[in-house]
């Protein structure tokens, strides 16, 4: 949790949270790639794209 | 009794260094302990050397600094792909795991490895992150003798930063300008280095080595198409012809039409009369670049003292040329100038800058001559000779001194040992290779039998700091070993027709002056000074060396060989020893000669280390 916030409290500081959407998407696919590194989650990240 | 710990990790050279009062007590890096050369993770054991060695525990430290912000540069990461997309989406692939398992997450990652020294170690409030940058430039300031200087800090990247511009004065220091990725020149040197066969991040010292063998044909194509300089020395590079930003390799093909080759391959191609140009070249581009950037700000801000580190500021050709343009009275680099050094910077920055304590300057210089790692005493350096079933003999100074002078004499390559290591890139007299600069043969010697690495690598010169004015065209001390200068004409030796007219690698076979050990083939030599009150024994070695001569010179390379982080304790210089072409090893006050070695100790050291 004190990621999260302190997360936000850079992105306040920056003055960038038009990044969030950006940083959300981006993390869910990069989550994907770490999720399929040579595991069963494989073949899910083909319907994706 | 306030102590601060300064870390860098997690991208190039991980080190830790540690302030006692605002002292700097002990710094180290981390490939030292683990044998792996740029070794950038968490600093376990440089961390728990400078905690020994400093005495405390880390639940006693008042203030841990990490040398940058990691959320800062994650932003410059993901802005980049946005810039850039859909290109790059290859490298995102494979940095976005490494960030979203662990570096974005940096923090908690460091407050459990920093448990793993001290369970007791509880108060997660005292970690502090400075600005990579920001700690570059504290630590080129405060351990310098000014008390007000310009601060120019250039390297590969930081968070965003790849070049800033900082005032300081007394205990204050402020960036005020920055130059902003992708436009670097440290990546621009990087990018070249990458085109000439050598290695990313340690390979650049060998295209400096490599650029006198050229001429700089491709200067002028270098700043009309890749890079766009005012004249203040502010420059942006055409990103068209790089592939750093979103790829995996520093340049593209564009790159390789614009020079007619394709990037040179170490395992097949030789090195050409091409890459000794293109090196020339693009080190003339970062000399002149660095002369525009320091003039402007002399003219900007009319301080009479500059102080310099980054990456960059281990380009010691520049730094010399800095010298010669005579604009600034004083300069001063900090030695462990590149990411190691960070960890020191973060820790200065922290103690001045936000705790605000008043700074007295050290006469005497602060960073002790940079020997600010481990040491290892008498006893100890016998037992674990002992051990390793070494024969040797234990000698007082007297014989010491008379013993290896000889052996230098002789023309022997010599393996120093001696007192603390140094912190930062170059040996200065505690880890070192050391032998006779007046051989002609010592520098192919040195390079192929000793340190297994190209024959047309130059080495540097330790010169007693009051003979230096007899022998080179330098007339400030050096004691960091990162101003270059030429030999003077007095010790020149004439050069015949057909020699002048040699190309390349060939000019290497020419005796250039009285030195040729240490005489590059453009006269030049990387000078360290050596000062009686920084470390005595090593001036008195070549003291005595110079009664024997009349030499006051010897060569000085890092007690090391190809591809390996010098050595750090006794075990292994002798296990480098031991595998090497050095004849005489002396350890503290141990005596160790090859010959009388034996044989079964001798070992396939080269094939231990990696290429660099």
């Amino acid at each position: 949790m004190s990621f999260i916030k302190e997360f936000f409290e850079f992105l306040k500081v920056r003055k960038k949270y038009w990044l969030l959407p950006i940083i959300l998407i981006l993390t869910l696919f990069g989550g994907l790639i770490v999720l399929t590194q040579g595991s069963i989650v494989a073949p899910f990240i083909y319907t994706v794209f | 009794m306030v102590c601060v710990l300064g870390i860098s990790a997690f991208y190039h050279d991980s080190a830790a260094a540690l302030l006692k009062d605002g002292k700097i007590v002990a710094a180290a890096q981390e490939e030292r302990f683990t044998r792996k050369k740029h070794d950038s993770s968490y600093p376990y054991n440089a961390i728990n050397f400078v905690l020994d060695y400093s005495n405390v525990k880390l639940s006693e430290i008042d203030h841990i600094v990490f040398y940058e912000k990691p959320f800062l540069k994650f932003e410059r990461i993901l802005e980049t792909y946005v810039a850039f997309a859909p290109k790059g989406f290859l490298q995102f692939t494979k940095s976005i795991p490494i960030w979203l398992k662990e570096k974005l997450f940096q923090k908690n990652l460091l407050i459990n490895c920093l448990r793993k020294h001290d369970k007791n170690f509880r108060n997660t409030d005292k970690i502090y992150f400075s600005e990579h940058h920001l700690s570059h430039a504290a630590s080129a300031y405060f351990p310098s003798p000014f008390n007000e200087a310009i601060v120019l800090t250039a390297d590969g990247v930081g968070e965003w930063a790849t070049t800033t511009v900082a005032i300081a004065k007394d205990n204050k220091l402020e960036i005020k300008k920055e130059i902003h990725f992708p436009h670097s020149l440290g990546l621009l040197y990087s990018a070249f280095t990458y085109y000439c066969g050598f290695k990313v991040n340690s390979g650049e010292y060998k295209l400096m080595g490599l650029a006198p063998y050229g001429e700089p044909k491709f200067y002028k194509k270098i700043c009309e198409y890749l890079i766009d300089v005012k004249n203040d020395g502010s420059f942006r590079l055409d990103q068209s012809y790089f592939n750093y930003a979103t790829g995996l390799t520093m340049t593209n093909d564009k790159f390789h039409n614009l020079f007619g080759q394709k990037p040179r391959d170490p395992k097949v191609d030789n090195i050409s009369q091409f890459h000794m140009d293109i090196a020339a070249s693009i080190q003339k581009v970062t000399e002149d670049i660095m002369i525009k950037l320091t003039s402007s700000l002399k003219e900007e801000y009319k301080i009479n003292n500059l102080c310099l580190a980054g990456g960059v500021a281990l380009n010691c050709v520049a730094n010399g040329q800095i010298l010669k343009n005579k604009v600034f009275e004083n300069i001063w680099i900090q030695p462990a100038a590149g990411d190691a050094g960070g960890s020191l910077g973060a820790a200065l920055a922290y103690w001045y800058l936000e705790l605000k304590n008043l700074r007295k300057i050290d006469e005497s210089d602060s960073m002790q001559g940079s020997y600010l790692g481990p040491d290892y005493d008498q006893k100890y350096i016998e037992n674990e000779l002992k051990d390793l079933e070494a024969v040797f003999s234990v000698l007082n100074d007297e014989e010491l001194l008379e013993m290896t002078s000889e052996d230098l004499k002789k023309g022997h390559a010599i393996g120093w040992f001696q007192g603390r290591m140094e912190f930062g890139p170059r040996a200065l007299g505690a880890r070192s290779i050391i032998a006779d600069p007046r051989s002609s043969s010592m520098q192919k010697n040195l390079n192929l039998k000793v340190k297994f690495r190209e024959s047309f690598r130059p080495f540097a010169p330790s010169i007693l700091f009051e003979d230096l004015k007899n022998w080179f065209n330098l007339n400030v001390s050096s004691p960091y070993m990162l101003l270059v200068a030429t030999v003077n004409e007095n010790i020149r030796n004439q050069i015949s027709k057909h020699e002048e007219s040699l190309f390349g690698i060939q000019k290497l076979n020419v005796k250039r002056s009285s030195i040729p050990a240490v005489t590059h083939v453009d006269y030049s030599s990387r000078v360290q000074t050596v000062h009686k009150e920084k470390n005595i024994k090593f001036y008195k070695l070549i003291k005595r060396f110079k009664d024997k001569t009349n030499c006051p010179i010897i060569v000085n390379t890092s007690f090391n060989i190809r591809g390996e982080p010098i050595v750090n304790t006794p075990k292994e210089a002798f296990k480098c020893f031991m595998g090497t072409g050095l004849d005489t090893l002396v350890i503290g006050n141990c005596f160790l000669q090859k010959n009388k070695q034996k044989q079964s100790k001798s070992n396939n050291y080269k094939s231990s280390f990696e290429l660099d």
